[in-house]
């Protein structure tokens, strides 16, 4: 589904990813860990497509196409979803309306008729329910006064409803509660199958108790310093990123 | 319903960043000679058929105009006009004898507004709106005329007005906008062709939304219309107003009056969706649109309400007032005006308290793009008379890109210590993190800024009637194609 391979990225002079490589296939989950700084958040913008980063090496393949040769549209359309560490607020757009506007591009860049609107307010209840999400806060403005944990259950609300290939989930674990840790990760674990997958980047072990990875990587210094299952993770928080990155 | 589905279907279909009603029509025209002159305004009146006070009011007019020297406050750039390059009458020829029903309309007109989207037809009633349509100089069709005269409503092209309802056009026509207020109104009474007229009559809270569409077809034609609502004791009308233009090189002229009247505790809602030609990105062409509308709220809790969304013209000249003369009377004006490549607007409102415990409220949401510049001007009067008065204006000026300008110019007098005045303004630049957001969701470049701009406009658009928020809202979105590389 996604191969990166020798990834060089910089941001002005300063070179933040230094040769990077990985495979993601479909039906994985892989999670990325690291220490502030080494380029976890960088990863997930480079891949979605936000400007002011240069690549200067590397190929990303996104389903065999080149994903650095689309703009930031077409990567969503195509099925890459960021799950936003911090979601912005958009003042005077409801939720729903958002919500809806986001289905309707991605079918329309599948040549499919808009969503009917009943059908929308249909999925969209189901979905929202899952997440213990109050249907009242879908009629407010996106993520305008919502707390830090409505708008991470916003966020895999999203995910949920647009159905994407492969979601990079960016630090969804900041600022929730343990309430809303578990609920969010119950809507990531709903969104698996066999045919999608996930990144999923974390400071903390405790996200991955819930949302089990098969692959966990640790990033350093713009590398990925080692690879290994779940037990890697397990084995970071015992002995931290320092002595972890040298290994 | 149909009539709007039928425009936003229009709106839908266009994908490119042209103008989208510029098509011109063939149609066989009767024209006065171009130039302006009282001899052209005698051959206006002829061509109405007037009596002769209004031929008298307009000669009176045309003197005024030519003493008058042209306002000069508002911070818009364009060569001096020369008002003899204009034509200032232009029927289609088919006109000459008016039509009796829509069938014997010219069906080129009528292809003009099936492309505008505007269905004349009879059916539409149940759409909810009453349509009448001024082409160039002329009222086409004043649809659903025979329903509204069951209940004493009036609606009909001014210059029939003149001829069926001369009391009502002597008592109030220039009532609220002097004749010598300034030369664009001395002029628009001189020269008018047609607009509409409305009498609500007392306790009648009009059914459906009045509702007319302007369009200027021929070339360097001014167009000059006049509309008239008077909204009797207890009434209610709700007016929508569209206008759209062909594309062409040479600036075209357009300078309306639009005055309004409510007596005791009556209201009236005026829409306009104003989307004139803006010119070509370079900033050729387009319109010239110097509109002066003004309201009185004469009686006891009266109310008058302006909802405004200006994204055509290539110069916007406009500010929709209220006179709030009766006591309790309030009067409000929502605004959003969206200026992108040479466009340039200057608007906003006059709030002039006259009345005790009179209120007002200003909400305006300006856009610039390209190399625009967009200029919100407003004056809020309190008179001494206007005892508890109360005013509250909202300015927001929303910036895309480096190029273009926004200026916010408050004009605020007091003559009673016990008003009530507060004034909040912001300024902003699209934020790219809300842009990069919703792209990831899918989104285009184009359909982001869209989105943010509506939500940005959202406490106008909320105002106008619910037909129209959606075109509205489609319009907002196309008139910023193209505004970010």
């Amino acid at each position: 589904m996604l191969n990166i391979n020798n990834l060089k990225v910089s941001i002005g002079d300063k070179e933040i990813l230094k040769g990077l490589s990985l495979n993601i296939n479909k039906g994985e989950v892989h999670a990325l860990m690291g220490p502030n700084g080494s380029g976890k958040s960088t990863l997930s913008y480079v891949l979605s497509g936000k400007d002011k980063y240069k690549v200067s090496e590397g190929s990303v393949d996104f389903k065999g196409k080149n994903l650095l040769d689309m703009n930031v549209e077409e990567r969503a359309n195509q099925g890459l979803f960021l799950a936003f560490q911090y979601p912005m607020e958009i003042p005077g757009v409801q939720t729903s309306f958002f919500l809806r506007t986001a289905i309707n591009a991605k079918r329309k860049s599948q040549n499919l008729s808009e969503l009917d609107a009943l059908e929308f307010a249909k999925l969209l209840k189901i979905k929202a329910q899952e997440l213990n999400i109050n249907p009242d806060m879908l009629k407010r403005d996106l993520n305008v006064d919502y707390s830090g944990g409505e708008k991470k259950k916003q966020e895999i609300l999203q995910l949920s409803m647009l159905n994407p290939d492969l979601a990079i989930l960016d630090e969804t674990d900041s600022g929730l509660d343990i309430d809303a840790l578990r609920i969010v990760s119950e809507g990531v674990n709903r969104a698996r199958n066999k045919e999608n997958a996930f990144l999923v980047i974390t400071h903390y072990q405790r996200l991955l108790n819930y949302i089990k990875p098969d692959f966990v990587h640790i990033i350093a210094d713009g590398r990925i310093v080692k690879s290994g299952d779940y037990s890697l993770a397990l084995e970071l928080e015992e002995q931290g990123y320092e002595k972890m990155a040298k290994a | 319903m149909a009539a709007t589905e039928k425009t936003i279907e229009q709106v839908n279909k266009l994908g490119s960043s042209d103008y989208k009603y510029g098509f011109s029509s063939d149609i066989e025209n009767i024209q006065a000679p171009k130039g302006l002159n009282e001899e052209v305004v005698r051959f206006i009146s002829k061509q109405k058929n007037e009596p002769q006070w209004m031929l008298d009011w307009r000669l009176k007019a045309f003197s005024i105009f030519n003493r008058l020297k042209k306002p000069d406050w508002a911070k818009l750039h364009f060569p001096e006009i020369n008002f003899q390059d204009y034509y200032y009458y232009s029927s289609p020829k088919s006109m000459k004898d008016k039509p009796k029903s829509l069938d014997e309309i010219d069906p080129e007109i009528l292809k003009t507004y099936e492309k505008l989207g505007i269905p004349i037809e009879e059916q539409k009633f149940l759409s909810g709106m009453a349509v009448d349509v001024v082409l160039d100089s002329v009222s086409i069709a004043t649809t659903y005329k025979k329903q509204l005269s069951e209940l004493g409503i009036i609606f009909c092209p001014i210059s029939e007005a003149i001829q069926e309802h001369p009391e009502l056009i002597k008592k109030y026509l220039g009532s609220v906008i002097p004749v010598s207020d300034h030369s664009f109104a001395a002029l628009n009474s001189a020269v008018f062709t047609d607009g509409s007229f409305v009498y609500i009559p007392e306790n009648v809270r009009c059914p459906v939304e009045l509702s007319t569409y302007f369009r200027i077809n021929a070339i360097n034609t001014g167009q000059f219309e006049r509309t008239l609502i008077i909204a009797d004791k207890n009434s209610y009308v709700s007016y929508l107003e569209g206008c759209t233009a062909p594309m062409r090189d040479e600036n075209q002229l357009h300078a309306a009056n639009v005055e309004l009247v409510a007596l005791d505790n009556a209201e009236i809602k005026y829409s306009t969706v104003q989307n004139w030609y803006p010119g070509d990105k370079d900033g050729k062409g387009g319109i010239y649109n110097f509109v002066t509308k003004r309201g009185i709220c004469r009686g006891v809790n009266s109310k008058i309400s302006w909802t405004q969304v200006e994204t055509g013209s290539a110069i916007t000249w406009k500010y929709p007032s209220c006179i709030l003369q009766g006591d309790n009377s309030k009067g409000e004006f929502y605004s959003v005006a969206i200026t992108n490549n040479f466009q340039q607007a200057d608007t906003g409102t006059k709030m002039i308290h006259i009345g005790k415990n009179t209120s007002s409220k200003i909400i305006s949401k300006g856009i610039s793009a390209g190399h625009a510049s967009n200029t919100y001007r407003g004056q809020v009067k309190i008179q001494s008379s206007a005892a508890n008065a109360r005013n509250f204006t909202q300015c927001d000026s929303l910036l895309i890109g480096n190029e273009c300008g926004a200026h916010t110019v408050p004009y605020i007098e007091s003559a009673n210590s016990d008003a009530q005045v507060e004034h909040e303004a912001t300024t902003s630049k699209i934020n790219e993190d809300q842009l990069f957001y919703c792209q990831q969701r899918g989104l285009s470049n184009e359909e982001a800024i869209g989105l943010i701009v509506n939500g940005f406009c959202k406490e106008v658009l909320q105002h106008l009637p619910m037909e129209f928020a959606v075109e509205a809202q489609k319009l907002v979105s196309i008139s910023l194609e193209g505004s970010v590389g």
